[in-house]
């Protein structure tokens, strides 16, 4: 088993994309990490790209085939991989790019994640969503995503001292996070009025509470530890990959106010890692509804069950907290689209240890964790990574 | 002996008064409810239709009496809101309650009166042993045209009867039907809504079919009102089976507890059906009980019915489900906008 | 309400499951009846629906569990500030959706409040 490193990473911005299409969107973070690798394109030996959903966002399957085509790529006959696991595609895809580098089998590998998800209705967006749920037992009797988010809600709040208040922090934080990135869905910074008031969508998730339907793509490139100053000064070494499943449906959970995929898979990481949570600058944690974010910073051991709520209205999780969450503004305020999340996790992480991460720069940026949900929590991907 | 072998009845929560419908079409509540006896009518909530009001009833028929479903041979659903126009509800009730594969099913249509036309078809199949169990359901979610008169009466509900041999809590003695071609009330396919002849659904229509199935039962049977504890009538108001009691000679005593069309509405095939359970929830053994649906199209069913000691046995289990009145209780009352939506008057666009 | 049960571990299944997913290949699977009663372990209110559900909005949706063991996903038919976790519910069948207007109706399990 070799030791990998990133050598090379670009992202687009995230947003309502309209002029740009599936295609584009992955050629433009394709070339901007390429660019950032100093690197040409025929010496890539594998890509693998994280996307949930093209068949019914834009009805295309074989999305290995068609994004290796439009890179250009189809006709030096590189393997290309489509990764899926709902909105864990992202980080599953760097992990599956990780193995490929480590196991021996191939030296340059791209691990992209990319999701167009506006060519539809909104209402067939979120249907779509609800695939990652389980259709039959959870979608058909009438569950929504952020519904199954709100029992999960609903239960913590019912056990655990969570404010309605300390819930929306969350929100504000990564909104003032999102703010001082560049590429971020949203620039502007909200209060807790601003979640308060915003329209219900299940009780007691409101608008604000919701990560948003985006449009965008991100891309790395990994390759093995002992060649990465071929490529670049900044080598990034993947100190631990690791992934756990669980039930599919929210009603099997053994906790419903705990994700044991995200238990098991950080675990595994600071395992493999040989580190604690003390060790770790800055986390990128899987905030597709803000109660996601509480049980999140719980599940991988920055805080305490049940203590989230006043950790983060305590400012712990602030840019200038003990343990910055979703610098990158999380997918709250960066946005959400689907498949790209996971690797823009990695390319937040890199730009920080890289020192690269401007207004929100965290000081002594040096070992960063990423945390990448699939479903209610029936996939966590959980990646460590350290300046070289 | 066939009889019932046990009954259930299914109610939706919803309800509007007279006065609500009135209003928005300007008529004068006094007056209707004065003309037609009735006060507010059953209203089914949004995921309601006649299909799982017949499974409801079916299912409270089921919690009286340990009945292995199984034995269940047909299963028969009378309604003129079937939700699909092909495709029987009666497949639907029979999965429902486990009594496929190895039944035969169909629907019933033949306006307020298909349900009672299921309960003689399970007779006949049950008297000649093709069967252990047959299973009649009437049961609807009428609709009334807007500001039409039936729009104060269409009302949503249903029972069920399982029909047998073995110590049944009634013994249905005789049936007989006066049917002739006469179109007081239809529906053309396709419609949302029936048309009436107006005065001509009295006499030509109930009265005449009402009158003609009763005196026909009388004449075969040789037995007269006054052989009757009680008597259930078609009820589409209150006054036309006020009015037949009277003319035929059962006093108003008898019509009473099989009387629910002034708080309930007219459920149409459900109708007679829900009378018929009503009388059967307060009735004693030996109590013999006269039953005359009708139904446009035209026809009326008559049944001689005798209760049994089984109705006060070990074996069957009457406060097991709800009663008429137990489904009475608690109604929840909705607005005109609010029962638009429900019955599917205003419709969203998606 | 038929579900399954296992024999081995006496685990019950609602919605059924055709393979003990603890015993895995050492289960035996056979049909089990539920009474219909439960529990409410969590719920929300919906408010933004899916498409086929857009009509019933505001709507409850649970958790609930069976007194046989098993949890399963539902709606419960009640007013949104009627619902509370603890709850004692039991089943009732209801449409859940219909594919369109001309499309097949979908019947399944709701919850109504015992109370």
């Amino acid at each position: 088993m070799r030791d990998v490193a990133v050598i090379g990473i670009g992202c687009t911005t995230f947003g309502e994309k309209w002029s740009t299409g599936f295609r584009e969107l992955f050629i433009e973070a394709g070339a901007l990490a390429l660019e950032d690798a100093q690197l040409s394109g025929e010496r890539i030996d594998a890509m693998y790209i994280g996307n949930m959903s093209a068949g019914r966002f834009i009805e295309q399957e074989h999305i290995g085939a068609l994004i290796a085509d439009y890179a250009g790529l189809a006709t030096h006959h590189i393997p290309s991989t489509r990764v899926e696991a709902a909105c864990a595609s992202g980080g599953l895809a760097f992990r599956q790019a990780v193995i490929a580098v480590a196991s021996g089998m191939e030296d340059i590998v791209v691990a992209a994640g990319v999701e167009k998800m506006t060519d539809v209705e909104p209402g067939a967006s979120t249907d779509t969503l609800t695939g990652a749920a389980d259709r039959e037992w959870e979608g058909f009797v009438g569950a929504t995503f952020p519904g199954l988010y709100a029992m999960i809600a609903q239960d913590y709040m019912h056990r655990y001292p969570l404010t309605r208040e300390q819930l929306a922090q969350v929100a504000v934080k990564n909104h003032y996070n999102g703010a001082r990135n560049p590429i971020a869905q949203y620039q502007q910074e909200i209060t807790i009025e601003t979640v308060m008031k915003s329209t219900m969508v299940a009780d007691p998730l409101r608008l604000f509470d919701c990560s948003p339907i985006t449009d965008g793509a991100a891309a790395v490139i990994v390759a093995p530890l002992d060649r990465a100053r071929e490529f670049t000064d900044t080598p990034i070494k993947v100190l631990a990959s690791a992934q756990a499943s669980d039930t599919i449906t929210l009603h099997d959970r053994r906790d419903i106010s705990t994700l044991d995929a995200t238990v098991a898979a950080g675990q595994k990481a600071f395992r493999m890692a040989k580190l604690t949570h003390k060790d770790i600058d800055m986390v990128e944690v899987h905030d597709c509804f803000s109660i996601a974010e509480i049980c999140a910073i719980e599940d991988l051991g920055f805080c305490r069950k049940g203590t989230a709520g006043k950790f983060t209205a305590d400012g712990e999780t602030a840019l200038g907290g003990k343990i910055p969450v979703n610098t990158s503004g999380g997918l709250k305020a960066c946005g959400h689209p689907v498949g790209a999340t996971g690797i823009k996790q990695v390319y937040e992480i890199v730009k920080q240890i890289r020192n690269d991460a401007g207004k929100r720069q965290i000081d002594g940026a040096d070992i960063g964790m990423t945390h990448n949900v699939g479903g209610t929590g029936a996939t966590a991907v959980v990646h460590i990574l350290r300046r070289a | 002996m066939v009889g019932i072998i046990t009954y259930g009845v299914y109610i939706p929560r919803y309800r509007i008064k007279v006065e609500e419908i009135a209003k928005v079409w300007g008529a004068n509540a006094a007056d209707i409810s004065g003309g037609l006896g009735v006060f507010e009518k059953s209203v089914p909530d949004l995921d309601e239709d006649a299909a799982t009001i017949a499974v409801e009833a079916a299912r409270n028929a089921l919690l009286r009496r340990t009945i292995n479903p199984q034995e269940i041979g047909a299963v028969y659903v009378g309604s003129e809101s079937h939700p699909y126009a092909v495709k029987p509800t009666a497949c639907t009730v029979g999965e429902a309650i486990g009594a496929t594969p190895n039944m035969t099913a169909a629907d019933y249509e033949f306006a307020c009166k298909a349900g009672t036309a299921a309960i003689q078809t399970c007779m006949g199949l049950v008297k000649s042993k093709m069967i252990t169990y047959g299973l009649a359901i009437g049961s609807d979610v009428s609709q009334g045209a807007p500001s039409d008169a039936l729009e104060y009466t269409a009302a949503a509900g249903g029972a069920a009867f399982l029909i047998g041999r073995d110590d049944p809590i009634a013994t249905i003695h005789h049936t007989c039907s006066f049917t002739t071609d006469t179109p007081d009330f239809w529906r053309r396919e396709g419609q949302d809504y029936p048309r009436h002849g107006g005065r001509f659904t009295g006499e030509p229509g109930y009265f005449k079919h009402v009158e003609g199935a009763s005196r026909l039962l009388f004449e075969q049977t040789g037995k007269s009102p006054k052989d009757f504890t009680y008597a259930v009538f078609h009820q589409p108001n209150a006054k036309f089976p006020q009015k037949v009691a009277k003319t035929l000679g059962f006093t108003p005593e008898k019509i009473k507890p099989g009387l629910v069309v002034p708080r309930l509405g007219n459920t149409y095939s459900g109708a007679s059906p829900i009378g018929l359970a009503a009388t059967l929830d307060i009735a004693e053994p030996g109590d013999t009980i006269f039953v005359c649906s009708f139904g446009s199209g035209a026809g009326g069913d008559a049944f001689d019915i005798e209760v049994t000691d089984a109705i006060k046995s070990d074996k069957f289990r009457r406060s097991a489900a709800p009663s008429v009145e137990d489904l009475m209780k608690n109604p929840i009352y909705l607005d005109y906008a609010r029962y638009a939506v429900h019955k599917g008057k205003i419709v969203m666009q998606l | 309400m038929i579900g399954t049960k296992c024999e081995t571990c006496h685990r019950h299944f609602f919605p059924p499951r055709s393979f003990c997913p603890d015993c895995r290949r050492n289960g035996r699977i056979v049909d089990h009846k539920f009474a219909g009663f439960g529990t409410i372990i969590t719920y929300t209110v919906i408010h933004t629906a899916n498409e086929q559900f857009e009509a019933f909005t505001p709507y409850v949706l649970a958790i609930v569990k069976l007194d046989e063991g098993p949890r399963m996903t539902a709606q419960v038919v009640c007013r949104p500030d009627e619902v509370k976790i603890g709850m004692r519910v039991k089943s009732v069948f209801r449409r859940i959706a219909t594919d369109g207007e001309s499309g097949i109706i979908h019947y399944g399990t709701k919850f109504v409040p015992t109370g």
